[in-house]
């Protein structure tokens, strides 16, 4: 884009200014967009899912205009501190939480290449950048000044900073398989068939994504994790004694990191912007193909991405409408217990997996092997040698033309 | 069909876009504007460094624990942005994963604490001040004389070079170099990191499991319901444990504290 820009006749500075500032808008506007969306969505099936119908009258049918209306009504409110709050805090928290669900979607790719920037460790980048999401909860459960928000944002600080363990070990499996950080070489590591995903790479892949979804519904906070806002107990935990467009940033940053959970899901379990049938490579259409060919197929990857990323946050809401809240014991005793030694278990056994069977089980059925990492190769005698620059530059180009299986 | 869209494509730029080029942006004129001479790379470490040397003034200057540690992680954020800035990614992400991370909990205990009265100000002693002024003055003259005595800091540079990947790091941490090693180094420069990574390792797994055994719940015969119902109310409030931990004199029926548990 910046290069495009060059191209124009613009100089370097603004070139770069203009590409930085329609990325952060376009990322800015899936979770935004993908808020209201995904409100009305959450609307619609827990109403369903109770026996009701939910929204039906703003907007004409199914009341798809209800989020906007609910954006007008925030907007319109009140903007309420309490006499003993901190203000600065206050004010600052529900900008911290944002900021952070903002942050990881930065290094998250939405197809081949498409993503804001590139990072050698996007994995963990996103990793460590999510679970600072809960800095703003506990500074606005402190600055409330309210007994009520202080317990909300102590639960949520004990629940999201255990769960950070198992959903790490989780994350590093397919990291193992894909020997790279990378999220876009991960991503176009499971290219070709259902298959290839690393879902189904072996038994102990399947069982850890489950346990990825389990810590990843924890760490956005949903039900039935949900402790920080219990409102049966807490009357709304940390964001008590906030309203109007305040209010609303916590639920747009919850929706980011529901939508970010999902996508990072799809892209290290789910085969990222692979579609299950590579219909694009079945009618030779390929990055390598020609520049319009790229773009649809990156088109198509985007379209497949965002299915698999609403289809997780789908499954989030069905799973907050079903289940009952857990208490705080059980919430650790499920971190703690099970989803920790699982998670432990499962990441041996992917890994002996990956050693022993490295071509999968079926013979004739072999998977794109693990050999190649980036920026260095196998060398005579068996020491790794470094590529020079050329040769690791290419290979992400040698990896988007590799055809399936 | 796609051939057709690709020259479709191709003819577009070799036409329309020159001639947008001159009509649309004035060139000369928006490469007069002094921006253009400005190294941005140079603009972003000072705002960078402006940022984290600002915020630690105000970790200093603030008298209430959150905000402190609020300032604190803006501190460490400013510097993580540093590293991304010098390409250094994987340090950069571990400086959000570690210290601001770290700074997270360290704000819980500084909340569970001082959380008796609702946003207490700490008001350090002239005498502490002093002392604090002192170290930190002497640390920073340190500092400076060894920043001034380096001959030739590397003037910053213009070129786009490609973030190095975090592969050798880890590579090396499991005995395996694949960067180019310095000449003249043993063993050909190829020995890694494994065996410190080793020790490092086993240490945290004895800290992580001493922290558990301190922290178990613990196990007693309790006959009759009366002992039960008795142990399981608190002797003291929870948030008074580490004070407890700081006198165990005191607290020798509150066998409910579980470092003083430990400590036998």
């Amino acid at each position: 884009m910046a290069d495009f820009l060059i191209g124009l006749g613009l100089p370097g500075w603004l070139a770069w200014s203009i590409a930085a500032l329609v990325s952060a808008v376009l990322l800015l506007n899936v979770i935004a967009g993908g808020a209201l969306v995904f409100i009305w969505a959450e609307r619609k099936i827990a109403a369903r899912i109770q026996d009701r119908l939910g929204p039906t009258r703003t907007g004409g049918r199914f009341g798809w205009l209800q989020s906007l209306a609910d954006g007008i009504k925030l907007l319109a409110k009140e903007d309420l501190m309490p006499e003993g709050a901190d203000g600065l805090l206050f004010r600052l928290a529900p900008y911290v939480s944002f900021c952070a669900s903002f942050c990881a979607f930065i290094a998250l790719p939405f197809a081949f290449d498409v993503v804001g920037q590139r990072l050698n460790v996007g994995v963990f980048f996103v990793v460590a950048v999510l679970g600072l999401e809960v800095f703003g909860v506990i500074l606005a459960g402190y600055a409330s000044a309210s007994k009520w928000s202080l317990f909300g944002a102590m639960r949520e600080a004990a629940q999201v900073v255990s769960y950070e363990v198992p959903l790490g070990m989780c994350v590093v499996v397919p990291v193992m398989l894909a020997g790279t950080m990378d999220l876009v070489t991960i991503g176009e590591k499971q290219a070709g068939w259902m298959s290839n995903w690393y879902l189904f790479h072996d038994p102990f892949t399947f069982v850890i994504f489950w346990v990825y979804v389990t810590c990843a519904v924890a760490s956005v906070n949903r039900a039935p994790f949900d402790l920080a806002e219990a409102e049966s107990e807490l009357v709304a935990g940390f964001h008590t004694e906030y309203s109007g467009l305040r209010w609303s940033f916590f639920f747009m940053a919850e929706y980011g990191s529901m939508f970010l959970v999902s996508a990072l899901a799809a892209v290290l379990f789910l085969g990222g912007w692979n579609g299950p049938v590579p219909v694009a490579q079945l009618v030779g259409l390929s990055e390598g193909t020609g520049d319009s060919a790229a773009y649809f197929v990156r088109l198509l990857g985007l379209a497949n991405l965002i299915t698999k990323a609403t289809l997780g946050v789908l499954l989030m809401m069905w799973i907050r409408w079903t289940l009952p809240r857990l208490r705080i014991d059980q919430v650790m005793t499920t971190c703690l217990k099970y989803c920790t030694p699982i998670a432990a278990v499962m990441f041996a056994g992917a890994m002996f997996w990956q050693l022993l069977l490295p071509g999968g089980l079926l013979p004739g059925w072999s998977r794109p092997a693990g050999e190649i990492r980036e920026g260095w190769l196998e060398g005579p005698g068996g020491l790794p040698t470094p590529l020079p620059a050329a040769a690791a530059s290419s290979e992400s180009s040698g990896l988007a033309t590799r055809s399936p299986r | 069909m796609t051939g057709m869209l690709a020259m479709d494509i191709s003819s577009l730029t070799d036409t329309v876009v020159p001639a947008l080029a001159t009509n649309f942006f004035p060139t000369p004129m928006l490469a007069a504007l002094p921006l253009a001479a400005v190294n941005w790379h140079s603009v972003l470490f000072l705002l960078f460094a402006g940022l984290a040397c600002g915020f630690a003034v105000g970790v200093v200057a603030a008298d209430n624990v959150v905000r402190m540690a609020l300032y604190l992680v803006f501190s460490l954020g400013a510097t993580a942005g540093l590293f991304f800035l010098a390409g250094a990614e994987f340090i950069g992400a571990m400086q959000l994963m570690i210290y601001v991370g770290g700074t997270l909990v360290l704000l819980v205990f500084g909340v569970m604490l001082t959380a008796q009265a609702p946003l207490v100000s700490i008001k350090p002693s002239s005498s502490d001040r002093t002392l604090a002024a002192v170290a930190g003055a002497s640390l920073l003259a340190l500092l400076l004389t060894a920043a001034f005595s380096v001959d030739a800091w590397m003037a910053p540079g213009t070129e786009v070079v490609p973030a190095p990947s975090a592969t050798p790091l880890g590579m090396a941490l499991i005995g395996v170099r694949v960067d180019t090693p310095p000449p003249g180094s043993p063993a050909g420069g190829r020995v890694g990191y494994m065996l410190p990574f080793e020790i490092v390792s086993v240490h945290l797994l004895v800290v992580l499991v001493g922290a558990a055994y301190l922290a178990r719940a613990k196990r007693r015969k309790t006959p009759r319901a009366i002992d039960a119902v008795a142990s399981a109310m608190p002797v003291e409030p929870v948030t008074a444990a580490p004070v407890a931990a700081a006198a165990p004199g005191r607290t020798a029926g509150g066998a409910k504290s579980a470092l003083v548990g430990g400590g036998r």
